[in-house]
């Protein structure tokens, strides 16, 4: 059964890296660089965390960690879109903002662990008392309700994507916005509603971590660089939402067998364990979701590669009619 | 066409201003409905500000526009297009990720949300047939060969209901027999009551496609409305430049020397890393101007670049006399006096925020006289900068204006002067004309035949085939990435054939073409 518990682990957490890369995903789609998604993400378990705590309802918590971040996206979106600044760097610059308002609103925020309702976590008592399989089905299944919402959101994120009037906007602008606005599609109003969008998945992101999978509030741990994994994923996944969502379960499943490598004694029946032996080693397996970011950002880096593996084509430059770039 | 047919598009007295400029000055046009009315003019003289008044891209600053009798104000695109104008722009204003269908619905209110692709698809092929536009609806744009894009183009047009077509400058990116293809597409449209109005400044094609023509220059309409027949080409060209023009350039009989530049077997890959150059071999002689020709975009930058070692090879060889341009650093083909004129003036051929000394001296502020040790001697800069001012009549208000400040031809004879001071033996130059005015294509077409009597070699890469045929002694023909033969006597039906993918040894010869036509 061991098996279906890292399974089911692996599922909660490649959530949270799935509402991030979604978010990363529809922004750069649009033509919007989207570095800021630890930020967001933060910002949105901090607040989602907070205003929990305070009304109770973790629905309620939910609903404003997700405009929290949007928020802090609109500012994203000012920069880039209206000021037409370096993308990059506002960025960066969105990361420190949505850390440092978490640190400040947060302070008292890990005294509180165990004391806030969560989101509720879906079983299916049905499946418990039967054989081995139905056994394994409950473990699978014993989800909390937003890894149910971000297995339905892939295939709506997709379709939405390629099958839809406005999701052939949204690709037409990050592609060639000139022609878009030739066509009477705006540009500019169609890019802030998605930096704001990709800001609140991730926010949503953000709050899936504090309120529902991994409760609680570590200071700037919480979310432990997880944004940058999504930036990351949003390059592996070549802007393509399904094969970005395998991508997330596949992290969350790295990560949770990571964990299962570094608390037994022995590994495999009998070999020693390395990592239990000297806990210091255990440091380098934590970097190997980040070790994979780097090199997935140093592949995505080179503009040839981009090109090749399908960035949208107007990816980090801003638009305004009549300028073409001479 | 007959004089009777109403109009269906009348601008009266168009101004339009722009900072320093007066684009349009009391411009009048009229469109007849079924004809194809030329507008006809140099770089600058103000065609595209008029069309882009009429499309809704520009508002002008005073004159009245009317389609089909009734006035118009239009604030965008949308307003022209709502009221039957639709404007084909130069450059495609296409998504090259998606695919004609999507392309076509971009940005319309139908469908609403769902796309149901297969059931446009059908909707678009028909309208091709219908309008003699033959084109996959399902194919992605960059799949599709440029003439096809422009199909797509005017499709798109004729699905938002346009009966007005503005076409700016729709041939300069054809190979001749897609320039065929596309005015009889042009022609049966005005059959069924379309009205084509055609943007140009190359004068055969206005003479054979065009009904009427308006002829501006500097702003200012010097023919307007003019019924085509009976017109002469030197009768348009004096209209458009407000002087005699001459044609023909002179040029000595050519006396080819040792070779300057060898190519052979080239293979390189472009920008997005897919071979742009397969197998190129090639050779320019001393005292010869070799042209390459070839529709945009078949890998001729990316030949241009290699040679300039700007791009590297993945195997064959490029040798100049005994250096080998592959292997030795810039610096040293530099020295050897090997000079380029890029594609691009204002990122490649010069530094923008520089001044014209300094723009000037790139190439040799480290030599003699200019260069002392480590520091650099501005009194001799200067003198040199003023001197070659001087000798290629370069007009700037000072040596120590920013290039960015220089008008497109001053710009380029900047280029010309630095690279042309220091060549010896050879000279490569990509579209050294372009954007240019007559005035100042006739100087550079002279320098560039200079340097051919003095026993340069050049390597001249244009999209011009006018140009390429006149100044060339000999022209090799690129279709992607390979050359598909050599052409000495400038046999344009030859070229035009190899542009669009034919080998040169696959050409029939005329004769024989005819005979076999009449067995059959």
């Amino acid at each position: 059964m061991e098996i279906f518990q890292i399974l089911a682990s692996a599922l909660a957490g490649g959530t949270i890296l799935l509402f991030g890369m979604l978010g990363g995903i529809f922004t750069e789609r649009s033509g919007v660089m989207n570095l800021a998604i630890e930020g967001y993400m933060l910002l949105g378990a901090t607040i989602g965390y907070k205003v929990a705590a305070q009304t109770g309802n973790p629905w309620v918590g939910l609903l404003a960690g997700i405009l929290a971040a949007a928020v802090l996206g609109v500012l994203h979106a000012f920069i880039c879109v209206t000021l037409k600044a370096d993308q990059v760097v506002s960025g960066l610059a969105i990361n420190f903002v949505g850390t440092g308002v978490s640190m400040v609103l947060g302070a008292n925020l890990s005294n509180l662990i165990g004391k806030v309702n969560l989101l509720p976590t879906i079983t299916f008592p049905a499946l418990s008392n039967g054989s081995a399989v139905s056994e394994a089905l409950y473990i699978l299944t014993k989800q909390n309700v937003l890894v149910y919402i971000g297995l339905i959101m892939i295939p709506i994120a997709n379709w939405y994507l390629f099958k839809t009037r406005p999701g052939m906007h949204l690709r037409a602008i990050g592609e060639n916005p000139e022609a878009a606005d030739s066509m009477g599609v705006s540009v500019n109003k169609l890019r802030y509603l998605y930096t704001i969008l990709g800001a609140a998945l991730a926010g949503l992101g953000g709050v899936s971590i504090s309120v529902a999978i991994y409760p609680g509030w570590f200071s700037e741990l919480t979310t432990n660089g997880k944004g940058w994994i999504c930036v990351g994923l949003v390059i592996f996944s070549q802007w393509q939402p399904i094969r970005g969502a395998m991508g997330a379960y596949f992290f969350g499943l790295l990560s949770r067998v990571i964990l299962n490598l570094k608390i037994p004694e022995t590994l495999f029946g009998g070999i020693k364990n390395p990592f239990f032996a000297n806990p210091n080693l255990t440091f380098f397996l934590e970097m190997i979701p980040y070790l994979f970011t780097l090199i997935v950002m140093i592949i995505g880096a080179n503009e040839a590669r981009r090109k090749r593996i399908g960035a949208p084509a107007a990816l980090g430059q801003p638009y305004s009619r009549g300028q073409r770039g001479k | 066409m007959s004089d009777d047919s109403p109009f269906v598009v009348e601008m009266k007295k168009i101004t339009k201003k722009f900072p320093g400029l007066t684009a349009n000055d009391n411009v009048d046009f009229h469109l007849r409905k079924g004809e194809i009315h030329a507008l006809l003019g140099e770089n600058g003289a103000g065609k595209s500000t008029l069309m882009n008044i009429l499309a809704g891209l520009y508002e002008p600053n005073s004159g009245e526009i009317y389609v089909k009798g009734q006035q118009v104000r239009f604030r965008s695109p949308r307003d022209a297009i709502k009221a039957g104008i639709g404007m084909i722009h130069q450059h495609f204003m296409l998504v090259p990720t998606q695919t004609v269908t999507e392309n076509i619905l971009l940005g319309l209110d139908e469908p609403k949300f769902i796309m149901n692709l297969s059931k446009y698809d059908e909707i678009i092929r028909q309208l091709g047939i219908e309008n003699n536009l033959i084109v996959d609806p399902t194919a992605y744009i960059w799949q599709l060969s440029v003439g096809e894009q422009q199909r797509v183009e005017i499709l798109k047009m004729l699905y938002r209901g346009c009966d007005i077509l503005i076409m700016d400058e729709p041939t300069a990116v054809l190979a001749p027999q897609e320039i065929d293809v596309l005015f009889n597409t042009l022609r049966s449209m005005t059959e069924k009551g379309k009205s084509i109005i055609f943007i140009s400044h190359k004068l055969n094609e206005i003479l054979e496609i065009a009904d009427r023509v308006t002829v501006l220059r500097r702003g200012k309409v010097t023919a307007a409305d003019m019924p085509i027949e009976g017109v002469t080409k030197e009768e348009l060209a004096s209209l458009m430049v407000g002087r005699e023009v001459i044609f023909n350039i002179d040029k000595s009989a050519c006396h080819a020397g040792e070779p300057v530049l060898i190519v052979e077997n080239v293979y390189a890959e472009n920008d997005k890393g897919l071979p742009a150059l397969k197998g190129v071999s090639l050779q320019v002689c001393a005292g010869e101007i070799v042209g390459i020709a070839g529709v945009a975009g078949n890998g001729q930058r990316e030949l241009a670049e290699v040679i300039a070692g700007l791009r590297k090879i993945q195997s064959g060889s490029i040798r100049s006399k005994d250096l080998d341009l592959t292997k030795v650093p810039i610096k040293k083909a530099i020295e050897e006096g090997i000079a380029y004129i890029p594609e691009d003036r204002h990122h490649v051929g010069t530094a923008p925020n520089l001044s014209v000394v300094d723009n000037l001296i790139m190439k040799n502020y480290d030599q003699c006289p200019i260069s002392k040790g480590i520091g650099m001697d501005e009194g001799a800069a200067r003198a040199y900068a003023e001197s070659l001012k001087d000798e290629y009549d370069i007009i700037v208000p000072s040596i120590d204006t920013p290039v960015r400040l220089l008008s497109g031809g001053n710009l380029q004879r900047v280029i010309l002067a630095r690279e042309l001071s220091n060549m010896k033996s050879l000279l490569i130059a990509v579209q050294p004309t372009r954007g240019l005015d007559v005035g100042a294509i006739e100087g550079i077409q002279r320098m560039l035949l200079k340097q051919r009597e003095s026993g340069g070699g050049v390597l001249l890469i244009s999209e011009e085939l006018e140009e390429l045929v006149s100044l060339s002694d000999r022209i090799y023909v690129m279709y992607e990435g390979q050359i598909m033969g050599e052409v000495h006597d400038g046999d344009i039906r030859k070229i035009g054939l190899m542009m669009t993918g034919t080998r040169l040894e696959d050409i029939p010869e005329e004769k024989t073409e005819v005979t076999e036509g009449e067995k059959a």
